[in-house]
């Protein structure tokens, strides 16, 4: 059984969210799904890029980095 | 539809809140437009030109790391002005077709973008840089959205003469980037930038002026006349260009600076008396000292960079 087909309180969530009807809330279009794509992978590799930034300059910097004022 | 009656349907938009069934269209191209990544480019040129001659040695990383934070600090304050600007972006040609205006971003999504923006690229430099420029491109944001944007762009013909500092901050940056404090040169640089701008945007207000008075900015030309504008063009090139010269003059650079500083200064001389001396509108005058204006601090800034900046960091590396 997976995870959202256990049971919680009494109900079975797996049932319950196969039991919302179709139309409710929003549903994008395929121009929006796109737009929404690409945001997201912006979004990831500009963290990535931080990431990367911070690991480098800790590289740079070296083991002096460690040691700051209290 | 006329301009006006969609600036003032864009106002009631905004007013009436974001449309919150509608879920979002824009591209990363339009959150790229937000950052004004034309204004971003003469951003990180000059810090970067502040960054180099600064004395003593900067780890390629750390500086990389610098300009990076500062190009982002720009492109924070390029978005909060789109964001705060929508309603008069609207109603002028020029700027009538950036995302916001469009309806491709919507007010809300420019804001939370430019205060993200912002906040990581001041935390990211004080932390990995340190903390003076940190708070110079703190005070440059602050600066150019809250003084320039919301408080001097639509109250006052002086308008771009004081919020021209925010652009003419990006070289201190770069120079307390690199040192962590200030001295005369990096001032003489933000002076020269600062009695640059207003020669340069009211050259463009002179041919824009139906533009800015349609959006209802005072903009000098719209308050005050073509004649009055003319003259300040004058006066203020009149300031800027022994400023120009300046940095040769105090001994900081060589005499291929003060050779470029004192020709093209020449011409920016040449070129404000031929806007003052043309006859109503002086369009063309106008048209030619906005393009050389934008060639003259480059060269200005280029030269410095040979100069001092490439010179500095052969000796360095020869070391």
């Amino acid at each position: 059984m997976g995870r959202a087909d256990r049971p919680v309180g009494g109900v079975n969530i797996g049932i319950a969210m196969s039991e919302q009807p179709d139309d409710d809330g929003i549903v994008l279009t395929e121009a929006q799904k796109r737009a929404r794509r690409s945001r997201s992978i912006a979004i990831a590799l500009a963290l990535a890029a931080l990431v990367v930034l911070f690991y480098v300059m800790t590289l740079v910097k070296g083991p002096g980095v460690l040691i700051r004022p209290i | 539809m006329s301009l006006v009656s969609e600036g003032a349907n864009f106002r009631g938009k905004l007013a009436a809140g974001p449309d919150i069934a509608e879920p979002s269209l824009a591209s990363v191209g339009d959150y790229i437009a937000l950052m004004k990544p034309r204004v971003m480019s003469l951003v990180v040129f000059t810090a970067l030109v502040g960054l180099a001659v600064a004395p003593g040695s900067l780890h390629p990383v750390t500086g990389f790391t610098a300009l990076l934070c500062i190009a982002v600090g720009a492109g924070a304050a390029g978005a909060l002005n789109m964001w705060y600007d929508a309603d008069v972006d609207a109603v002028m040609t020029r700027t009538a077709r950036r995302p916001v205006p469009m309806g491709r971003v919507r007010p809300g999504e420019a804001l939370a973008f430019g205060l993200t923006l912002g906040s990581f690229a001041v935390v990211v430099l004080g932390l990995l840089v340190n903390w003076a420029a940190a708070a110079l491109l703190a005070f440059t944001i602050f600066f150019y959205v809250v003084v320039y944007t919301v408080w001097l762009k639509r109250s006052t013909p002086q308008n771009i003469v004081i919020g021209g500092a925010a652009g003419a901050f990006p070289p201190m940056i770069g120079w307390a980037a690199a040192t962590g404090s200030l001295s005369l040169e990096p001032v003489l640089l933000f002076l020269i930038i600062f009695f640059w701008t207003p020669p340069h945007f009211w050259a463009l207000a002179l041919y824009r002026t139906d533009d800015y008075a349609r959006a209802g900015i005072p903009m000098l030309p719209v308050v005050a006349g073509d004649i009055s504008t003319r003259r300040q063009i004058l006066l203020y090139t009149l300031i800027l260009v022994p400023l120009g010269v300046a940095p040769w003059l105090f001994g900081y650079t060589g005499a291929l600076y003060g050779a470029t500083a004192i020709g093209a200064g020449a011409i920016m001389v040449a070129l404000g008396w031929q806007v003052l001396r043309e006859r109503s509108p002086a369009e063309t005058a106008s048209r030619k000292l906005f393009a050389f204006s934008i060639l003259y601090l480059f060269l200005l800034f280029a030269v410095l960079l040979v100069e001092r900046g490439w010179g500095g960091l052969i000796a360095r590396l020869a070391a």
